[in-house]
Order: structure tokens, then C-alpha cells, then sequence
């Protein structure tokens, strides 16, 4: 295997005294994990931090067999620890990218989106243009990975317009009349997320938020990482309310 | 060929970091060489600290008294207290002696990946120690790393509603640096955190 690809760096774990295994959201190839030699040398250390876009050169011996790589920073991302919410949404997408994408398929949707969204958070664009360009991003993912929530019409009546609910089992937009009577238990729909063209408020974008965290716990995090992934991402909710 | 204890020896060496198996035979024939002057000095170096070590109730620092040297000294300011990520990060502080306060080493940093989360570390001594009287500034020197600055984030968060001012070290061009050999992310923060020249 020899792939040569910009990247996104995801994750970093120390392997060893010198080396790391890293796991990078490439351009042609999707997620592969891969071993850097010299990860902890002041030169290499830095062009490891998660969020970097870099230009890897992978090598592996044969198939099945983890890949040797070499990068050289693009763009540095490390700017954006210094902000908290940033930060935590640096730190959930390269989790959340790197917990549900399996390696070995191409995903060159989700790495123009990633490299959309980092960009979004580089040029400081603020809380709501953020919180609304993640939700579209968990959408997308979720669709991305069989997972598509059905928002065309009310899964009770088939009616097109006046939805206003998601049911948490299916995943199927329900109309106003047909959940009143099980609101309680129904997922809040908001209308950007239909296309509406109307900017969204704090509220829909968190209410969208929670949408997108329900099926993203239910049907995408693996369950014996799902504790620990979702502290990102209440880090996120958390400093996104703050800035509401 | 050697002996099984000078085999030992070396193999004993080559698990400590930055050694490998070569610069541990080299280290163990020097140590053979020079038992006087090196071998003897080291045994009981080593059994000195052996006997005595230990992590300070306080701070966290390791030390050969418990509490440590630094939470005993008179001389330091109580009003200021540093955290640290690690004993590491305490000893490069103050090796400088630019600090007078106190420290806090909370015993590693947040990492989802690793799985550390609040309860692995410190947190709660630290707070306890921030709702003393005398403490007036708490300073979160943890490094610029995403981890170092989550953790940072997550502590902000925590000493948020206590009467102390939170404040952390600044970043950007380091003394003897060169523009050229820094990354994006370093000028950036240099440049925001840029100041009036004082004339």
C-alpha cells in the first residue's frame, strides 16, 4: 500500500517511547490508522496535534498491515486550543470522525466537510455559525453512514408540512397534530433543518444539537467508547450554551 | 559475554527512558569502570532516594520529605498558586526561581483518548487548596497542547464561582525563536496577544 494524500490528523496515541499511532481522515482513502516513528521530537510533536491538515505519504508492507507514515504540516490547527469552545469542537470532531468512520473506505465527503468546518472554527466565525455547521455536519455524517434521518414527511399522517418532531426510534419527522399527544417523548425538530431559509436561533441550533446527539449515541458511537467519546461532546453543548 | 548480573544490570537500564539496550551496556561499563567515582556515588544516590521518597500530601510533588521542600519554605508567597500538569512540569518551573508561589500537580491531564477524566486527577485537592483565604491567583500553567489546554478549560470552569483571579501563562514567539521555524498556530497567538512597545 502506498498512499500519498492530505490529511486531517484525528487522533495521536504514544506508542513506545518514541512513536505514535495515529488515525488521520485522508482525502482518497478515508480513515487509516498508521505509525509515526519520532512522534515526540519537538519537530514531529506539534504536526500531531488533532485538527492539523497535513500531506501524508503512507507505506504498509502488505494488506492488513498498519502503515508507516510521514507528514508534513499544511496547516496548523493548534491556534484553536486556545479558544474553549473551538476546542472542544476540535476535540469531539477528530473523536467523533475517528470512532464511527470505518478505516478503509472512502469517505471524501466527510474529509471536505471536516476541512470545511476546522476552517469555519480558524476564521473565528462565531457560536452560531459554528453550532449550526455542526449540526449540518452530524447530519450529514449520520446519512453518510446508513443512518439518515427521514425529515421529508410525518411518519403517522404523510403529511409534508407542519412537522415539528422527531421520533427517536425511527428517526422519521412527525406533524404537530399527530405527536401532540406524545410530545413528551418526541425529539424537537427546528425548521432550519427542513430548509426553511429562516437563520436559526440559540435554541434551534441546540434543539438540533440534541437531535443529532441522540442518533449519534444510539446508532453510530460503539458502545464501549460511547462514555468516554461523549465528554466531548457535553464539553461542546456546555460552552455552546454559554455563548447563546 | 557477560554475567547475569551485570546482564541485569543492563537490561534494568535500558527500561528507563531515553536508554535503549546499546547506551545502557554503555552506561553499565562506565559504572564498572569508574566504581569509585561512579558506581559507588550512584548506589547510594540511589538508595538514599529509595529510602526517603515520597509524593507530597500537598502539592503532588515528589520529594524526600512529605510534605515537600516547597510546601515547607516560609519564603514562598501563599497568595499565588500554580498547577502543573505533572512533577515534571513543577521541577521546569522552578528550576527558573521566577516563581514564588505555591504549586499544584495534578498528576496528568484530560484525555478522552487515553480514557483520564477529572476523577484520575487532582482536581478536588486543588480545589480545596483554592478555597483557602490566602489564595488570591490561581495560574494554570498546563502546556499548549490540546489535552494541556482541555484540562485548562475544564479547571477554569471549576474555580469559575471561588474568589480567586484564574489566570494562565501566556503563549506566542519564544525567547530566541526564529518567525521562520514557527507554526501557523504559534504566530497567530502572537500576534493577538501582541503588545505596546514600552519606551
Amino acid at each position: 500500500m502506498q498512499i500519498d494524500s492530505p490529511a486531517i490528523v484525528c487522533t495521536a496515541r504514544a506508542h513506545g517511547e518514541h512513536g505514535a499511532v495515529i488515525r488521520l481522515l485522508t482525502k482518497s482513502d478515508g480513515l487509516i490508522a498508521a505509525y509515526v516513528h519520532g512522534s515526540r521530537s519537538r519537530k514531529t510533536k506539534g504536526v500531531l496535534t488533532p485538527g492539523n491538515l497535513v500531506a501524508a505519504e503512507l507505506e504498509a508492507r502488505g494488506e492488513g498491515r498498519m502503515a508507516r507514515a510521514r507528514l508534513e504540516l499544511e496547516t496548523s490547527r493548534a491556534a484553536l486550543a486556545l479558544d474553549p469552545l473551538s476546542l472542544a469542537m476540535v476535540e469531539w470532531l477528530t473523536m467523533l470522525v475517528a470512532d464511527t468512520l470505518p478505516e478503509g473506505e472512502t469517505f471524501p465527503d466527510v474529509y471536505v466537510r471536516m476541512n470545511a468546518m476546522l476552517a469555519l472554527l480558524d476564521a473565528d466565525a462565531g457560536a452560531l455559525r459554528v453550532g449550526e455547521a455542526l449540526a449540518r455536519f452530524e447530519f450529514a455524517l449520520l446519512a453518510d453512514l446508513g443512518f439518515q434521518l427521514d425529515l421529508g414527511s410525518c411518519a403517522v399522517t404523510g403529511q409534508l408540512d407542519d412537522l415539528i418532531y422527531v421520533s427517536p426510534k425511527s428517526g422519521r419527522a412527525v406533524s404537530r397534530d399527530a405527536g401532540a399527544q406524545y410530545k413528551e417523548r418526541l425529539l424537537a425538530l427546528p425548521a432550519f433543518l427542513l430548509g426553511s431559509g429562516v437563520r436559526p436561533t440559540g435554541a434551534d441550533i441546540q434543539g438540533a444539537l440534541g437531535l443529532t446527539r441522540h442518533f449519534i449515541l444510539r446508532d453510530l458511537l460503539p458502545t464501549h467508547r460511547a462514555d468516554r467519546t461523549i465528554v466531548a461532546r457535553d464539553r461542546v453543548d456546555a460552552r455552546l450554551g454559554k455563548r447563546f | 559475554m557477560s554475567s547475569p548480573e551485570i546482564d541485569a544490570l543492563t537490561q534494568a537500564l535500558s527500561r528507563l527512558p531515553g536508554l535503549g539496550p546499546r547506551s545502557a551496556r554503555r552506561a553499565v561499563l562506565h559504572l564498572l569502570k569508574r566504581r569509585e567515582t561512579a558506581l559507588e556515588p550512584l548506589r547510594a544516590a540511589l538508595d538514599a532516594v529509595d529510602a526517603r521518597m515520597s509524593t507530597c500530601s500537598t502539592c503532588g510533588n515528589v520529594d524526600t520529605n512529605n510534605p515537600c521542600h516547597i510546601c515547607t519554605d516560609p519564603r514562598r508567597d501563599d497568595t499565588l498558586l500554580a498547577v502543573v500538569e505533572d512533577v515534571a512540569d513543577l521541577w521546569a518551573m522552578d528550576r527558573a526561581r521566577l516563581f514564588s508561589g505555591r504549586y499544584h500537580v495534578l498528576g496528568g491531564r484530560l484525555s478522552a483518548l487515553e480514557g483520564v477524566g477529572p476523577e484520575d486527577l487532582s482536581v478536588e485537592q486543588l480545589l480545596v487548596r483554592a478555597r483557602d483565604e490566602r489564595v488570591t491567583e490561581v495560574v494554570l500553567a498546563m502546556n499548549a497542547t490540546m489535552e494541556g489546554q482541555t484540562t485548562l478549560y475544564y479547571i477554569a470552569e471549576r474555580l469559575e464561582s471561588m474568589n480567586v483571579n484564574v489566570t494562565t501563562l501566556a503563549h506566542g514567539v519564544p525567547v530566541g525563536g526564529e518567525l521562520d521555524y514557527l507554526d501557523e498556530g504559534t504566530i497567530a497567538q502572537a500576534l493577538r496577544a501582541r503588545q505596546p512597545l514600552s519606551r
